[in-house]
């Protein structure tokens, strides 16, 4: 059984229909994609899977929890964490206690110093406020309040999106850790070529269907599908 | 007539005044902070505060325990409303959230005037503070000066709660985003009612320490709650640091003023606002967030 196995799902905002039975599944320890041009569903899919947006319909089955139009805070406790597109970070808390805030409530949660070997510069920063966190560091301190949680699976939401190249290969370096620890990923990325190279398996999502799946490796071989769903 | 000990014995009012609006809009603020709801029922609390504590104290001529009961009723009071009435309305329209918690403060209001008349009601200070203070070159009354005093407390118990605590760090987290709150696996929800329960607890507090200076009537939470609302606009919405300065800027205009022409200390109270809104639209200390 896969470890997240969506069927059928619908989401809606207010009376504008996004997701039109939209169905994945992705394995433990894998990397998955969901590629798509501007607007095709890839984030609100995301935020669907995470319950910040309720889906009308379908099934949502994480290690075998149906986590359906449960609220945030449940399907997080079932093991799922999404990393904002914007990151989200409390800019009135410092790095710190954006770390400890989310581990609160975490069954099993990583130590900070697992955190801060992974992500070094935040513990340089620890005292500093969200506020006065770089683009890059906010998107580290994203990334490591989503871990700490030890989640089963985390959602990573166009997480190299406007960052110098120098901490887009950092925070790839740090993907491919995580990949390499067994950490299940599902990607949502503009960046193709990162993309590519990151996961195992990859789904196109075009005006909120899923359009195609295939193997990363295989769609890199296939310009003419790459062209037709994201104009590349 | 205006002379300096008028002057200082109204900056000393206004003091009072601005303590007392900084503890009621603190509760306001981190309402509409967390919550999102602009809570129009928060005077009528103010007011509950006030006669849960008369009829604590008399049943037991304590003062402190008409204080402790009047906080305990009105936080109680409105953890049921929240869990009963407001947590329905969270995903409502604004308007909808201003027409029910403006209903609910009608009800509260008719409930007590059903059951005390509209009469005033009085609460004597306790003993050790009634009287008058002479502070060398003016006498004040004693429980005035105390109440500040009394104030200065309850806000640094609520500082100590939103700065050191995990309850406060959550309900800071609350007041930027909620949603990213429920996200990391803490019901947000649960927050609420508990930011609602503080946020109603200082309103009910500030309405038994403020009963001895005033008279009670049911209606006296309406004009609280105008103030109120200008002070946490003049601090910036969720902010409780503002909400302080806010509080005491708006008391020492109301109070100044009025030594000039009380007709005028609205007036000039909409302007401060005004001019607030003009230089600093998310308020003194306020953030975009909530804005």
């Amino acid at each position: 059984m896969s470890l997240l196995e969506v069927h059928g799902l619908n989401s809606y905002y207010a009376d504008s229909h996004i997701l039109f039975d939209v169905g994945l599944h992705v394995e433990r320890n894998e990397v998955v994609a969901l590629i798509g041009r501007n607007g095709a569903g890839k984030s609100t899919t995301l935020k669907s899977l995470m319950g910040v947006v309720r889906p009308r319909s379908g099934q949502i089955v994480l290690d075998g929890v149906n986590v359906a139009g449960k609220a945030s805070h449940a399907v997080a406790h079932a093991g799922m964490q999404l990393v904002h597109e914007d990151r989200r970070i409390f800019g009135s808390l410092n790095v710190e206690e954006n770390l400890v805030l989310a581990g609160l409530t975490a069954d099993n949660k990583w130590p900070l110093d697992r955190i801060y070997e992974m992500f070094p510069r935040l513990r340089e920063r620890k005292g500093s406020r969200g506020t006065d966190l770089s683009g890059g560091e906010q998107q580290m301190l994203a990334i490591a309040r989503a871990l700490i949680r030890d989640p089963k699976i985390v959602l990573l939401d166009e997480p190299f999106e406007g960052l110098a190249p120098v901490i887009v290969r950092d925070l790839m370096k740090a993907c491919r850790d995580l990949a390499a620890e067994g950490q299940t990923i599902v990607l949502v990325e503009q960046n193709l070529a990162a993309t590519l190279a990151l996961a195992q398996r990859v789904y196109i999502i075009n005006n909120g269907h899923i359009v195609h799946e295939g193997r990363a490796a295989d769609i890199k071989a296939q310009p003419e599908v790459l062209h037709r769903y994201l104009g590349v | 007539m205006i002379n300096w000990p008028n002057f200082v014995s109204q900056l000393f009012n206004g003091l009072v005044l601005g303590a007392l609006l900084a503890l009621i809009s603190s509760g306001l603020t981190i309402i509409y902070g967390t919550l999102g709801v602009l809570n129009l029922a928060h005077g009528a609390m103010f007011m509950l505060g006030g006669y849960a504590g008369y009829v604590a104290y008399t049943y037991t001529d304590s003062f402190i325990l008409a204080v402790i009961a009047g906080s305990l009723f009105v936080m109680v009071a409105g953890v049921v409303m929240e869990r009963v009435i407001i947590r329905h309305f969270y995903s409502r329209s604004d308007e909808d959230q201003l027409l029910v918690t403006f209903g609910i403060g009608i009800v509260m209001v008719e409930v007590v005037r059903f059951f005390f008349g509209s009469l005033s009601m009085n609460v004597p200070p306790p003993a050790a503070l009634s009287g008058i203070t002479s502070l060398g070159f003016m006498f004040y009354p004693t429980y005035r000066l105390a109440l500040v005093g009394i104030i200065a407390v309850a806000l640094l118990a609520l500082f100590l709660v939103l700065y050191r605590t995990r309850i406060g760090m959550i309900v800071r987290a609350g007041i930027e985003d909620s949603v990213m709150v429920d996200s990391l696996g803490i019901n947000v929800y649960r927050v609420f009612m508990v930011v609602f329960g503080i946020g109603a607890m200082a309103a009910g507090f500030a309405g038994i320490v403020n009963a001895p200076v005033v008279s009670l009537t049911p209606d006296m939470g309406d004009s609280i709650l105008v103030q109120t609302f200008v002070v946490v606009v003049i601090g910036g919405v969720g902010s409780f640091p503002g909400a302080i300065i806010g509080g005491l800027i708006a008391g020492e205009i109301i109070s100044i003023t009025s030594m000039i022409n009380p007709g005028y200390s609205y007036v000039m109270l909409f302007a401060a606002m005004t001019l607030v809104l003009v230089l600093r639209p998310h308020g003194l200390l306020g953030s975009q967030s909530r804005a």
